[in-house]
């Protein structure tokens, strides 16, 4: 286990204030109980996101070396994680991006210059994800001790999404083997909720894409791509999708509502943050965990099972 | 080369096939057939070459090159790949049918993927950058 992981700079962003908001809530409740501490980034911005990146990639360097610049020149942070797959993968591709292009690290300099604050350098911080943060620092093992509620029964089909391991590249610490998470078969979901009593399905397209960043040019192929992710979820026998990036998240419950009015397909089965799964098997309430905040109703679900 | 219409088609009438093996075949050609829209509206010619066994895989690759947004669907194709193994090497397995029927997901996905992608090809790469306002702009 990494103590160092104990406590971390925490890096919501932009989603995780909106549509994301459950998984905001879900995580730092996690955390709380994990006895895990998360101090909140001071006055960060946008990681530079899709808009920012369709624009000017090196702008969106910028702006996400700037959130590292605070946790580690003004916070004096190690460790930065970022829940959303977007500002982790963007966290990540700034953090390669400066240590392999000279073009990129000029302008980050003389922007940070600008703005009046430390450059960052490359190398001076570890981005981290939500599952890397109670993986490491917690594991199966300490899940398994601090089970309150066990997920036992419930079938979850993990969904990852496609930003969590992808472009390899920006990746170096995975794929190394024992203990370390895979590009192409990523588990650590899956072995965190298999810890949690959870029974997990194989589920082919937990890489795969869910139209997220099409939602507004092309609804009708995000909603055929997320009608696609659902069914095989059932198809695969689960009662639950369970999640990590707000993207995926908001775009799977909101493309199932739209599945139905404009195809008139329904599908069944619930969407949850896996910080959710998580917090109620360790015996958080449903309401603290933001259950209640999601777009799908899950509340009954819950209650069904008994989970909460 | 079908029409894109058409194999998508083509999936959902294989999903059901009581001869799954046959159908898993099917389902990988049709795979192939997508990728070779995606390498024709390119202007590359499709490779006849394999990966792993697969000309669907090397397709893949070939379709990659210069457009890393499109390892977004490298998984699916591996997948499918997955699937045809287990359906070709168990054919008599009780699970055949619920196998074919999430190999016929998994094509559905390439095919979803791969065509959204087209459309909006002129607007811009699909998930992350939108080269052309890119371009414009130096």
């Amino acid at each position: 286990m990494k103590d160092k992981y104990q406590k971390v700079a925490y890096y919501p962003g932009c989603a995780l204030e909106g549509t994301g908001h459950a998984y905001n809530r879900s995580t730092k409740a996690v955390g709380r109980e994990l006895g895990l501490d998360l101090v909140e980034v001071k006055n960060w911005n946008c990681c530079g996101a899709m808009e920012v990146k369709n624009i000017d990639p090196k702008l969106q360097t910028y702006l996400s070396s700037r959130v590292m610049s605070i946790a580690v020149n003004e916070m004096g942070f190690d460790t930065v994680m970022a829940p959303c797959n977007g500002c982790y993968h963007n966290l990540k591709k700034a953090e390669y991006d400066l240590a392999t292009d000279e073009d990129s690290a000029a302008v980050v300099d003389r922007l940070s210059t600008k703005a009046g604050h430390a450059t960052y350098q490359a190398g001076d911080i570890e981005t981290i994800h939500a599952l890397d943060w109670i993986m490491h620092s917690i594991g199966e093992d300490g899940i398994r001790d601090r089970l309150k509620n066990s997920l036992q029964g419930v079938k979850v089909a993990n969904y990852y999404g496609c930003m969590y391991t992808r472009p390899r590249h920006i990746f170096p610490e995975k794929d190394q083997g024992n203990g370390s998470e895979s590009t192409s078969e990523p588990h650590f979901m899956d072995d965190l909720l298999a810890a949690a009593g959870a029974e997990i399905v194989d589920y082919p397209l937990k890489t795969a894409c869910c139209g997220g960043a099409h939602t507004l040019s092309d609804c009708d192929t995000s909603t055929k791509l997320v009608i696609n992710l659902l069914r095989a979820a059932e198809a695969a026998g689960a009662d639950v999708i369970a999640t990590e990036c707000p993207t995926c998240h908001s775009g799977l419950e909101m493309h199932q509502i739209r599945a139905e009015k404009r195809y008139d397909i329904k599908t069944s089965v619930k969407i949850l943050y896996f910080t959710q799964l998580l917090g109620l098997a360790l015996g958080l309430k449903p309401k603290k965990l933001g259950i209640h905040e999601n777009i799908s109703d899950a509340m009954e679900f819950v209650k069904e099972r008994r989970l909460g | 080369m079908r029409p894109l219409a058409e194999i998508e088609t083509g999936i959902a009438a294989l999903a059901e096939s009581a001869d799954p093996v046959a159908a898993v075949g099917g389902l990988v050609a049709l795979g192939e057939e997508v990728l070779e829209h995606w390498l024709a509206a390119r202007g590359a010619v499709p490779t006849d070459a394999e990966r792993e066994g697969f000309r669907l895989l090397a397709l893949h690759r070939q379709g990659a090159k210069g457009d890393p947004s499109f390892n977004a669907c490298r998984e699916t194709c591996r997948e499918l790949a997955y699937h045809y193994n287990l359906i070709a090497l168990q054919p008599d397995h009780p699970d055949s049918g619920r196998r074919l029927a999430m190999a016929s997901m998994v094509a559905n996905h390439l095919f979803l993927f791969v065509s959204g992608k087209m459309q909006v090809a002129k607007l811009g790469e699909f998930c992350c950058s939108s080269r052309p306002l890119h371009a414009a702009a130096h």
